[in-house]
């Protein structure tokens, strides 16, 4: 039985007697014997109680319990109940694209204000309804500035995520891209070698801010010298740290992304997140991706629709801007609700209460010997330490005592095997904290 | 449908008007409207050269994009800014207001290889009628 | 309906956030900073709750109406799926945990159900293994090229061209030219499916692949597709198998057992997880033999001692295509849902969902030209070009039925086909629901006669009218502030 397919025997009867068929065997006469499966050997069905338990068990065997102290771009942020109520209405969640505007006002007029929000944060002029992950998000604004530049040189800031930066090289493994990375010194991008890479051939500059080691910075000044030479400069952000950080628009950067997971969406072990894209608006025909706008109705009413749908691939085929096609719609509006539920103040004050925090920590850090807080210049909510000893040791050690202490930068960064990456959010308490700082000395001892 | 008489076409439906030497381009009544109302005119550059059939430029409606295909060889020496600003001055005037760009011909005998009014008159009742593209994934 | 922008009241604030509890406050020096307060709106927590379920009551959904879009596979999501995924240890869990040394002891239960995902989409499609992290269809597609890609250099083969049905989805054209190939375009035969004449004529040595819907957007199940894939192969290609219409073979036929070398499947089609508004979807790719060398990492692994871990070391990889392991909130739905089923109930998904899309075209085809008057798989294809010549067209049709509460099938897609209107209703309808819409759908074929002009108002009962969508498009107004300014 198939809770799911109500055709009873009847049904089935009638169903075929109109198709003329005797059975429904015989609808799949173009599927010939040999095409029949070599095997389908899996379990028999469960009743739902079965399932639900089973999978009770299977999620009591995660990490229920660590502190979390680990970020990397990912982060243990508080999900307001009201975001998972409202994205939970399956109006929402069961509808699909809304290829049909007059059915569909709901998924537009969200992905609107969405766009809204974002453009809010960043400062841009548009935005759009979203993409896969901050990651791909990336990589799609490199391609953005490939094509408005006609040119096929990226240089790229080691301060870039290293998985986003991975993810890049694979993607663009069978183009012919010339790639330039650049160091980063003490924290921050290496403004003499990025400087020095910067030509005419070059067509997109890709930096980070804050970048993984957490470090706050202003590229005002890369960003007047790459316009100088034409290029193109995109950033990946933190959306949290725009509460208060200076804005990518303010820097002069024409295409801004970053990963949308920390504006209300759960960390769900990897996905689904949030790719979000914002750009000037002269470059909004090279933007991927769909993109909500505002028109009016037959009788003069404001509504919304999918526009721009001729940069796509539905319609555009090989020739579109991007192969994208499904989004994160959902991740989208519950972020929408987020940044609505925020607002103007609280989105500030959420963004000091995780800078306090992190600084609280550090602190609390810098008074275990040993352990080098040092900085040239400041961070956000995600800092580095360097520790006496190897950091993924230091790591291990600390999860029995119940912390994810942080990232080993070693894992990306040879030569930095002695240096941990720590986030503090607001949700970590002075006690916790306090805790951490006291479990990280014994282990160090 | 309107065709004018002393305009050369592809059949791609863009037409060429030759005088000397220079040939002013744009699209078909039939192109556009079978495009409907264009939201967007892709200009080419000034100076680009473009070979006869080779693509030109790109419009855009709600539902479809489209290319342009030259319909001669030549260097462009002028384009319509007036289509980019207000593209739907190619639907309201698609043989003389709207046309797109203006290219210096290099080779007056590949003039043969185009269709004349009549000719294109002919071509177009071969055709069926196309519909809006529209798709879901 | 005012945005919620509109309905902000300086001063109002919807989330409470903790007291800080660290005698810190920092400042920043000014030159990080920015100028003024990003002008998020000011509103209660009533205000957001009461304007996003308005906003929600303005949306036609597979929970409120029938939504035979096809090749979409708009089924039932079932909710015990939801609740799996907000269940904490699975949603709270951070995606870094495995990379720390010892990290992999607390995410047994996470990494278990991408490893029993993998083989269980294995055994379904007759692929060797798996890989769960490509987002979404045309993610899983770009990263199934990359494998063709990586395969072909791997042989030094010099390959230039993939090869596609034009009845094809836009995304495999997209998918591929991103991945840095050239298209071929092969056109269908009068029945509907690929013309093997006209794919041998395009055939030669540069040809990398094939990539191919099965069924394909016809609803046609093309049954010689083992002589294709002896074609593509015999000049080395790949066969690629999209499994966009996965849904309708289950427990009948398994790619791998007929010639196709890669695939991916849409777990937001087949597998029950929602759709989500335009996503977020999930889409896993599959291999065999021939390819799995080149999967990218990181691939889970069961040790000796039965820990399940991650492991990096395949040196000849694609590499990393996602951040992280793929979309496990929904790939933890589609498992809830392949275990709840089982053997039989994905079988019977298949044949339900066959034998619902036969029902329809049968009552309708009286009515409507069938564009390939044949046995159908789990869609139906019509042209709606008789009620054209009337002067309806498929899209007032679409409409019509809008305000008789249906969700319109899809429209003017596939494109081989002229006003084209593609139904697939899924097995999670009922025979008396599609009665409804056949009914629906013979009094718009009846109104096309007695009233056409009656359609080029419609709809009549939502929130808004036909949308003027040249304007959205010259305009481009898509940030609120943009307008205010």
């Amino acid at each position: 039985m198939n809770p799911y397919i109500p055709n009873t025997d009847n049904d089935v009867r009638t169903m075929l007697e109109t198709i003329g068929v005797k059975s429904i065997d015989a609808l799949f006469v173009d599927i010939k014997p040999e095409h029949a499966p070599k095997s389908f050997d899996l379990p028999s069905g469960k009743s739902e109680f079965e399932v639900m338990e089973r999978l009770r068990l299977m999620a009591s065997r995660n990490a229920g319990t660590l502190v979390p102290f680990i970020g990397g771009g990912y982060y243990d942020h508080y999900v307001p109940a009201a975001c998972g109520a409202l994205i939970s209405r399956g109006e929402f969640y069961t509808a699909y694209t809304p290829y049909q505007p007059e059915c569909a006002q709901g998924t537009l007029q969200a992905l609107f204000e969405y766009q809204s929000g974002i453009c809010a944060l960043t400062g841009m002029d548009v935005s759009n309804a979203s993409l896969y992950d901050g990651g791909t998000a990336l990589y799609e604004a490199m391609m953005m500035g490939i094509r408005i530049t006609g040119r096929k040189k990226v240089v790229m800031d080691g301060g870039v995520s290293p998985i986003y930066r991975k993810l890049i090289r694979s993607y663009t493994h069978n183009l012919h891209f010339e790639f330039v990375e650049t160091p980063v010194v003490h924290g921050q991008s290496d403004r003499k070698a990025m400087t020095a890479f910067l030509d005419k051939d070059t067509a997109v500059v890709m930096l980070q801010n804050p970048n993984f080691f957490g470090t706050i910075d202003d590229f005002s000044d890369i960003v007047a010298k790459a316009h100088e030479l034409g290029i193109i400069v995109a950033a990946s952000v933190y959306p949290v740290s725009l509460g208060l950080l200076k804005t990518p628009a303010e820097m002069g950067i024409d295409i801004v992304t970053g990963e949308g997971q920390s504006l209300g969406l759960p960390l769900n072990f990897g996905g689904p997140y949030l790719g979000f894209m914002a750009t000037r608006r002269k470059f909004i025909r090279q933007m991927p991706g769909r993109i909500v706008g505002e028109t009016v109705d037959a009788q003069g009413r404001r509504c919304f629709v999918n526009t721009l749908q001729a940069r796509e691939q539905h319609i555009r085929r090989e020739k579109a801007t991007s192969n994208i096609c499904t989004n994160v719609a959902l991740c989208a509006m519950q972020a929408s609700v987020f940044m609505s539920l925020m607002g103007r103040r609280g989105f500030r004050e959420l963004a000091q209460l995780n800078l306090d925090k992190a600084e609280f920590a550090r602190q609390e850090l810098a008074k275990i010997p040993g352990v080098e807080v040092k900085r040239s210049s400041p961070t956000f909510n995600e800092f580095t330490v360097r520790l006496p000893k190897n950091a993924a040791d230091v790591v291990e050690a600390m999860i029995p005592r119940g912390f994810a202490a942080g990232f080993p930068l070693g894992r990306y960064y040879p030569g930095m095997e002695n240096y941990l990456l720590v986030a503090v959010t607001e949700k970590r308490t002075k006690d916790e904290i306090v805790a951490f700082a006291k479990a990280l000395a014994e282990v160090l001892r | 449908m309107e065709i004018v008489e002393h305009y050369l076409y592809t059949k791609e439906h863009e037409w060429i008007s030759i005088e000397d030497g220079v040939g002013v381009i744009g699209i078909s009544e039939y192109a556009q409207s079978t495009l409907g109302d264009i939201t967007f005119v892709e200009l080419p550059n000034v100076d680009v050269e473009v070979e006869q059939f080779e693509q030109l430029t790109a419009l855009e409606s709600v539902k479809a994009a489209s290319d342009i295909f030259s319909p001669m060889s030549g260097r462009v020496v002028e384009i319509n800014d007036k289509v980019s600003e207000d593209p739907g001055l190619i639907n309201r005037s698609c043989y003389d207001k709207g046309w797109i760009a203006k290219i210096e011909i290099s080779n007056m005998d590949e003039a043969s290889n185009l269709m004349t009014a009549s000719e294109y008159e002919s071509y177009l009742e071969s055709l069926d009628r196309g519909g809006d593209t529209e798709s879901e994934e | 309906m005012k945005l919620i922008f509109e309905k902000s009241v300086s001063g109002r604030q919807g989330f409470k956030l903790p007291e800080s509890d660290v005698a810190v406050q920092t400042k920043i020096a000014d030159k990080y900073l920015r100028q003024a307060d990003a002008t998020l709106p000011e509103v209660s927590e009533l205000d957001v709750v009461r304007h996003f379920t308005q906003l929600s009551q303005m949306n036609f959904s597979v929970d409120a109406n029938l939504y035979p879009l096809g090749s979409c596979t708009m089924k039932y999501n079932p909710k015990y799926t939801e609740k799996v995924a907000a269940m904490p240890g699975f949603c709270d869990l951070h995606p870094l945990l495995p990379q720390l040394k010892g990290g992999e002891r607390y995410v047994q239960g996470a990494l278990e159900v991408l490893y029993d995902s993998e083989r269980w989409l294995s055994e379904i499609t007759g692929m060797k293994a798996f890989t769960m992290q490509p987002l979404a269809g045309a993610h899983g597609e770009l990263t199934g090229i990359m494998l063709m890609a990586a395969y072909h250099k791997a042989k030094g083969n010099k390959k230039k061209y993939i090869i596609i049905p034009d009845s094809a989805h836009g995304t495999n054209p997209a998918s591929a030219a991103v991945a840095g190939y050239q298209i071929i375009s092969v056109a269908s035969d009068k029945k509907g499916g690929m013309d093997i004449e006209k794919l041998k004529a395009v055939l030669t040595d540069e040809v990398a692949g094939l990539m191919m819907t099965c069924p394909d957007t016809h609803g046609v199940f093309n049954s010689q597709v083992s002589e294709i894939a002896k074609l593509i192969h015999s000049v080395d290609g790949i066969m690629y198998y999209d499994g966009a219409n996965l849904n309708a073979t289950m427990g009948r036929c398994r790619p791998g057992d007929i010639g196709f070398d890669v695939v991916h499947v849409n777990l937001h089609k087949t597998f029950g997880t929602p759709h989500g508004g335009g996503g977020p979807g999930s889409g896993p790719v599959g291999v065999g033999e021939k390819l799995e060398r080149f999967l990218p990492i990181s691939r889970i692994v069961k040790r000796n001692d039965g820990m399940l871990v991650l492991d990096y070391n395949y040196p000849d990889s694609i590499g990393y295509i996602a951040s992280f392991y793929g979309n496990f909130g929904i790939i933890l739905r589609a498992y809830a849902y392949m275990i709840l089923l089982g053997s039989d109930g994905l079988k019977a998904t298949s044949d339900h969902a066959v034998l619902n899309a036969n029902y329809v075209a049968a009552r309708l085809k009286k009515y409507y030209q069938l564009a390939f008057d044949r046995i159908c798989m789990h869609e139906c294809l019509f042209s709606a070009l008789k009620q054209t010549e009337r002067g309806v067209h498929a899209i007032d049709i679409a409409k019509y039925l809008i305000d008789q509460r249906i969700h319109p099938p899809t429209v003017y897609f596939p494109l081989t086909v002229k006003e084209a209107i593609m139904i697939e209703p899924t097995e999670t309808e009922s025979k008396e629901t599609m009665d409804v819409f056949i009914e629906a759908m013979v009094e718009a074929d009846a109104l096309s006669r007695s009233n056409p002009e009656l359609f080029h108002d419609l709809p009549k009962t939502m929130p808004i009218s036909r949308p003027d969508e040249t304007r959205a498009a010259r305009e481009m107004n898509v940030n609120f502030f943009a307008l205010k300014a």
